[in-house]
C-alpha cells in the first residue's frame, strides 16, 4: 500500500502551490511533485492591445518583480521598434536600463536573503518556527535585521529615480528610456547620509557575503549535503563570457561544466528551448531541444549564472566568484544552497555596478531613444534576480499584439525545484506517517533556494501559506499539517 | 504631528487599486488645501522597508481595498502583537509595524482603512460600487485629517469595522 503526503502551499515562497509526496508499501518515499495550482492567461490577456503597452501591462504580472517584466518586455519592443537586439540603444538609454535592474536586483536578493533565508541560517531550519522568522532575527540580530531593511529601501528608491514611480513605472520605453537621472538623484545615492549611499550599500553587500561564509565554513556539511544533484545549468553570457544580468547570449553548461549551447543569439531562443506540458501542473517544464526533456531540463538564477559565466567585470565580486568557484575546483556547483551564496555575491556585484554607473555621465546627458526599421516579431531576454526571463512578442500591421510566449524564471527552475523537493523526501520522510514542522520546513528551504515566484509562473498573483498532506496507498489521507 | 498616509494594492487588478486611488485624491486635497505635516505614499504592497517608513510618523493610515464583508469602508487599529505572516509578495501592516517596533523602537498609531471592492481582474479602472465606496472614504478621511489629533483622542468614535 503506497502512500501520499501533500504540502500546500508554501510559505516564505512566493505565489501558491503544494507538494504531494507518495510513499510505497514500504513507507519509501516513490514519488514527489511540486504543483501549481492556480492559472491565469497573460498571454492570451495582452493579445489584441497595442505593443507599446506592454511595459505597462506586464507589470501587473506581479508586484514583487515588475521591473524584470518592465525591462524584458521593453527589450523585446527594442526589437519590434528597430533599437537593435540589446546592442542598439543610446549609452543613456542602455545604462539607465542597467541601473533600474541593478536596483532590482540588489533588493530583490537582499529581501529574499535577510528575511527568508537568514532564519534558517540563524536558527537552524528545525528551530521553533516561533523564533524561525525574521522577528526573530530582529530581536537576535538586529543589525542584520536593519541592513536588510535598508539595502531593500536602496534598490527601491534606485528603482523610482529610473523607473519613474513605484507603481506601473514607465522609465523604460520602446527604443529606450524617457528620462535622465537627476542631478539631485545622483547626489542622493552617491553621497547621500548614512546608511543610505553607495559605499555603504557596499560596505554591508561584503559584510553579508562574510557573515555567510563565515557561516558555511562552520556548517559546509549542512550547506554541502542538504540538497545535491547533478543538473544543467542556463543563462545569458556576456559574448566575452562575463556575467551580464541585463543582456548577452545564451549560454548551456552540463554537470560537468561542458557546453550545451553558446553565443544563442536570443532571438532564437525557440530553436533551442521548449517547454513540455504535464497533466497535473499548470506551470510548464521548459528544456533543452537538442537533450529532449528527461535529459535537457535545467537551473536558471545565481547559482546558474555563476555556474555558466567565465567571470565576473567587477572586482570585488570577482573575488569571491574565484573562491566560489575553488569550492568545486571551477567545476560547476549543483548543490542546492549555494544557490545563497551565489545571490550574496550578485548583491555584490550589483552595488559595484551601481556605482560604476552612478558615475558615468551618461545617465545625466545624451539621447534617450533610437528607432529604426520596424519588426513583426521581437524577443527580450533578462537575468531576472530569480533567472532568465523571456519575453516574446508578435504583432500584426495594426500594431496589435498577436501572440506573445513568456517564460519566466521560476518555470524554468520547475524541474530542478521537483528535484529538489524529491531529495528532501527521500531525506526527510522516507518511513515516516506523520509530518512535523522541521519536516515541512525543510522542503521549504529546498524550494526557497530558488527564490521562486509562482505568481509569475503561473502568471496569478497570490499567497503561498504552507500546507503538507500524507497519504497511503490507497490514497487515504494520514496526516495534513499547515502553516 | 506627523500623519503618513499609505494606499497599496495593483491598480492593474480593477478594485485592488482603490487604496491607491484614495491616496491619489487625498494628496490632491492636501496639496489645494497647504496641508502640511501630511505625507502619502503607494505601492503594490507592503514590504520591510515600510517599517523605517512608518517610524518617522506618530500617525500612520494605510489604505487597503477590502474583500471582507463590509459596507462600504472602515477603520481598524492596527496591532503588531499577533501572529504575523510573511511572504516577499506581501507583508501585513501588523507585521510592519511590528518590525519597526524591534528594528527602529517606534511604535506609531498604525490604522488600517478597509475599503470594499468587488473585481479583481486584469483590468485598469474601479467598478461603479468601489468608486462610490472610494469616495464615501475619501470625504472620511478629509474630516479626519482636518482634525487628526480629535481622531486620535477618540479612537472608539471612529468608523470601526
Amino acid at each position: 500500500m503506497s502512500q501520499k503526503i501533500t504540502i500546500e502551499p508554501v510559505t516564505r515562497v512566493e505565489g501558491h502551490g503544494k507538494v504531494t509526496i507518495h510513499l510505497d508499501d514500504e513507507g519509501q518515499v516513490s514519488q514527489s511533485r511540486l504543483h501549481i495550482v492556480e492559472f491565469r492567461g497573460f498571454e492570451r490577456f495582452v493579445q489584441g492591445r497595442p505593443y507599446w503597452e506592454a511595459p505597462v501591462l506586464v507589470q501587473r504580472l506581479c508586484g514583487i518583480c515588475p521591473v524584470s517584466h518592465h525591462l524584458a518586455a521593453a527589450k523585446a519592443l527594442d526589437v519590434l521598434v528597430g533599437a537593435g537586439t540589446g546592442d542598439g540603444l543610446t549609452p543613456t538609454g542602455e545604462k539607465m536600463r542597467r541601473l533600474m535592474h541593478y536596483g532590482q536586483m540588489f533588493q530583490s536578493h537582499a529581501l529574499h536573503f535577510f528575511h527568508l533565508v537568514s532564519p534558517d541560517l540563524l536558527f537552524g531550519i528545525d528551530a521553533d518556527p516561533a523564533i524561525r522568522n525574521v522577528i526573530g532575527v530582529a530581536l537576535e540580530h538586529k543589525d542584520l535585521a536593519v541592513q536588510g531593511v535598508m539595502m531593500r529601501k536602496y534598490g527601491q528608491e534606485i528603482i523610482r529615480a529610473t523607473a519613474g514611480k513605484k507603481i506601473h513605472g514607465t522609465g523604460a520605453i520602446p527604443g529606450g528610456i524617457n528620462k535622465h537621472l537627476s542631478a539631485e538623484d545622483k547626489e542622493l545615492f552617491l553621497n547621500g547620509p548614512d546608511p543610505m549611499n553607495i559605499d555603504k550599500m557596499l560596505e554591508w553587500s561584503v559584510g553579508v557575503l562574510d557573515f555567510f561564509k563565515d557561516y558555511y565554513q562552520k556548517n559546509q556539511a549542512f550547506i554541502d549535503g542538504f540538497v545535491s544533484f547533478p543538473s544543467n545549468h542556463l543563462s545569458l553570457v556576456r559574448e566575452d563570457g562575463a556575467l551580464d544580468l541585463y543582456h548577452g547570449v545564451l549560454r548551456a553548461v552540463d554537470a560537468d561544466g561542458n557546453k550545451i549551447l553558446d553565443d544563442v543569439d536570443c532571438q532564437d531562443y525557440d530553436q533551442y528551448i521548449e517547454e513540455e506540458v504535464r497533466s497535473w501542473s499548470y506551470m510548464k517544464f521548459p528544456y533543452i531541444k537538442s537533450l529532449g526533456p528527461v535529459k535537457g531540463w535545467y537551473r536558471v538564477g545565481p547559482l546558474a549564472r555563476l555556474n555558466t559565466c567565465d567571470f565576473i567585470p567587477s572586482p570585488l565580486a570577482q573575488a569571491e566568484f574565484e573562491q566560489f568557484k575553488a569550492l568545486t575546483n571551477g567545476k560547476p556547483s549543483n548543490t542546492c544552497l549555494h544557490y545563497h551564496y551565489a545571490r550574496l555575491i550578485e548583491i555584490l556585484h550589483s552595488a559595484e555596478m551601481m556605482k560604476e554607473l552612478l558615475n558615468d555621465p551618461d545617465l545625466m546627458e545624451g539621447e534617450l531613444v533610437t528607432k529604426g526599421k520596424k519588426a513583426k516579431r521581437g524577443v527580450g531576454l533578462l537575468e531576472a534576480p530569480r533567472g532568465t526571463l523571456f519575453h516574446h512578442y508578435e504583432i500584426n500591421d495594426d500594431d496589435q499584439i498577436t501572440m506573445a510566449n513568456l517564460i519566466v524564471s521560476t518555470t524554468n527552475n520547475n524541474e530542478p525545484m521537483n528535484q529538489s523537493v524529491n531529495s528532501v523526501a527521500h531525506s526527510w520522510m522516507d518511513g515516516k506517517t506523520e509530518i512535523t514542522e522541521p519536516m515541512m520546513n525543510a522542503v521549504e528551504v529546498a524550494i526557497r533556494a530558488y527564490d521562486p515566484c509562482l505568481s509569475c509562473a503561473t502568471h496569478a498573483l497570490g499567497q503561498m501559506p504552507l500546507e503538507i498532506s500524507l497519504y497511503d496507498a490507497d490514497d487515504q489521507l494520514l496526516d495534513r499539517k499547515r502553516t | 504631528m506627523q500623519i503618513l498616509v499609505y494606499g497599496y494594492g495593483n491598480p492593474g487588478r480593477q478594485d485592488d487599486g482603490l487604496g491607491i486611488a484614495l491616496v491619489t485624491q487625498l494628496e490632491k486635497w492636501a496639496a489645494d488645501n497647504q496641508f502640511s505635516g501630511i505625507e502619502f505614499d503607494n505601492n503594490y504592497q507592503l514590504n520591510i522597508e515600510d517599517a523605517e517608513a512608518i517610524s518617522t510618523h506618530d500617525l500612520v493610515i494605510f489604505a487597503d481595498a477590502s474583500e471582507e464583508e463590509i459596507d462600504d469602508f472602515c477603520l481598524s487599529v492596527v496591532d503588531g502583537t499577533g501572529k504575523l505572516a510573511f511572504t516577499t509578495h506581501a507583508a501585513s501592516p501588523a507585521y510592519v509595524l511590528k518590525l519597526c517596533q524591534e528594528l527602529f523602537h517606534k511604535d506609531p498609531l498604525v490604522l488600517l482603512l478597509h475599503i470594499k471592492g468587488y473585481a479583481w481582474d486584469f483590468k485598469e479602472g474601479l467598478s461603479h460600487r468601489a468608486e462610490e465606496n472610494l469616495q464615501a472614504a475619501y470625504h472620511y478621511m478629509t474630516d479626519l485629517l482636518n482634525g487628526p489629533d480629535e481622531a486620535i483622542a477618540s479612537l472608539d468614535k471612529l468608523k470601526l469595522c
